[in-house]
């Protein structure tokens, strides 16, 4: 019997309910496939996502996580998505600055349209986390040594 | 100090103000620590020198709750986090009298007694009037001194100005303390590789007991219930909820004050294990500056919080991967 040793990421999916998560269900309707690795989380907008759910996500053992939001101006609330856009921005440039690994987190603007690009995205989002491998550095940026 | 006093005694005698906000003498010559005054006779106990590094506008909060009118000093500094509580509509402007009182950099005694003083019995060149470039400092094991700009906090020597952004009057004189780049420490660590950095705040925050002091004395951190306190016991407000809140505590803080801090390094004043916890704020800062255009937390009372607004053409959070 063969083991599959292969790494298989955990990755979280914040998709926003008017955009992203139907464009999901389109790439899913549409029978685009994409990895059974990401999970998907429905927000009413990604202005929705606190910056720490996505800590969290990662302290529960994520090895990636992604946001999805309608594109800038089309927001269904018309602007949540820019403040979500500023808060990501400075959250991933502290990730970066505590010294976890640039790309393992991810905003990408997706429309209920863009089936493909959905895919696409989640594509090169899970190979993206496959080369960094697993998460650690999040797990526990506190653990006594 | 002495003008400070009697303008304090005059205030209250002639019902300008019903109390004193300001700093009392210590068991220590060297921890003052914020009291209320209410009668010309405690004043006596009034002190403000070299020590007196705490950042009274926070306790503004409470005193607008009080009846009659607060006078509060404020160093040039504070009074950019009494703006942001403006701002945010904590304090009160007319339960406040603000006396700007000068500041010629405030001392912190961890980094006298990290030059090897110890025992100190007394300390002179710390007084609020003296112009002193050197501490005399009597001990247990005889004189020593050290020079005022060695002893100084980590904020003085990147001071934002000794301009009082908001009073009704001022006393004393400033000096000049700013000596170092604002920045260099946060692009020290931004040069760094990732497994550096990673070591370098691992290490950093394997220190940090939460004893939450440094969210306690924040004036940023102003919420009535905060995300911290445990919702299950209301006298255990230390206690922690889950492990998440453990580990995340410092980023979390950090990105709740982002756009809001007012960079008073009071943080890392108080860090009883010396946390230089003002590198994350700072870091918040930095990175606003550079996105969203310069912006300083209460410089100006009723600005917009960069976190609270934004643009059409804001970068991309992807430029992170970008940035060097």
């Amino acid at each position: 019997m063969s083991v599959n040793n292969e790494f298989k990421p955990k990755i979280v999916a914040f998709c926003c309910n008017w955009c992203s998560y139907a464009g999901a269900d389109l790439a899913g309707s549409s029978r685009l496939a994409y990895p059974a690795d990401v999970k998907i989380i429905r927000v009413p907008c990604s202005c929705r996502v606190n910056p720490m759910f996505i800590l969290r996500a990662f302290e529960k053992g994520a090895d990636g996580v992604i946001i999805c939001g309608c594109h800038p101006g089309d927001c269904h609330y018309s602007t949540g998505n820019y403040y979500a856009r500023r808060r990501m921005t400075l959250l991933f440039s502290m990730l970066d600055y505590i010294g976890v690994e640039k790309g393992r987190a991810r905003v990408e603007w997706v429309s209920a349209a863009e089936g493909v690009k959905f895919a696409d995205t989640m594509n090169s989002f899970v190979s993206k986390i496959k080369d960094l491998g697993e998460n650690v550095r999040l797990g526990d940026i506190r653990c006594k040594n | 100090m002495q003008e400070l006093i009697t303008r304090a005694k005059e205030l209250l005698e002639n019902g300008t103000v019903a109390r004193v906000l300001g700093w009392k003498i210590g068991d220590l010559p060297y921890n003052p620590e914020p009291a209320f005054f209410e009668t010309a006779e405690s004043l006596d106990k009034f002190v403000y020198n070299g020590f007196c590094g705490a950042n009274l506008s926070k306790y503004m909060i409470e005193a607008s709750k009080l009846e009659g009118k607060t006078l509060v000093c404020l160093k040039p500094c504070d009074t950019y986090s009494f703006n942001q509580l403006l701002t945010e509509h904590r304090v009160d402007r007319d339960k406040a009298y603000i006396i700007g009182v000068g500041c010629k950099g405030k001392l912190d005694v961890e980094k006298i007694k990290k030059t090897g003083i110890k025992g100190i019995v007394s300390i002179s060149g710390a007084e609020a009037d003296s112009a002193c470039d050197t501490l005399e400092i009597d001990t247990l094991y005889g004189k020593k001194s050290c020079a005022y700009g060695d002893a100084m906090l980590e904020r003085c020597h990147v001071c934002k100005g000794k301009e009082h952004k908001i009073y009704d009057e001022l006393i004393g004189e400033s000096r000049d303390t700013a000596d170092k780049e604002r920045f260099a420490e946060v692009e020290m660590i931004e040069a760094m590789s990732p497994e550096e950095k990673f070591a370098f705040f691992q290490k950093e925050l394997s220190k940090c007991i939460r004893c939450n002091a440094c969210r306690n004395v924040c004036p940023a951190c102003s919420c009535r219930k905060c995300v911290f306190d445990s919702n299950k016991f209301d006298s255990a407000q230390k206690a922690n909820v889950d492990s998440f809140e453990e580990k995340m505590f410092h980023i979390i803080r950090a990105f709740h004050v982002a756009g809001r801090c007012t960079d008073c390094g009071e943080c890392s004043r108080v860090c009883p294990q010396g946390i230089p916890l003002h590198l994350f704020n700072r870091k918040f800062i930095k990175d606003i500056d550079e996105l969203y255009g310069d912006y300083t937390a209460g410089a100006e009372a009723g600005s917009l919080a960069p976190l609270t607004d934004f643009k059409m053409d804001d970068a991309e959070p992807s430029i992170v991967n970008e940035r060097g």
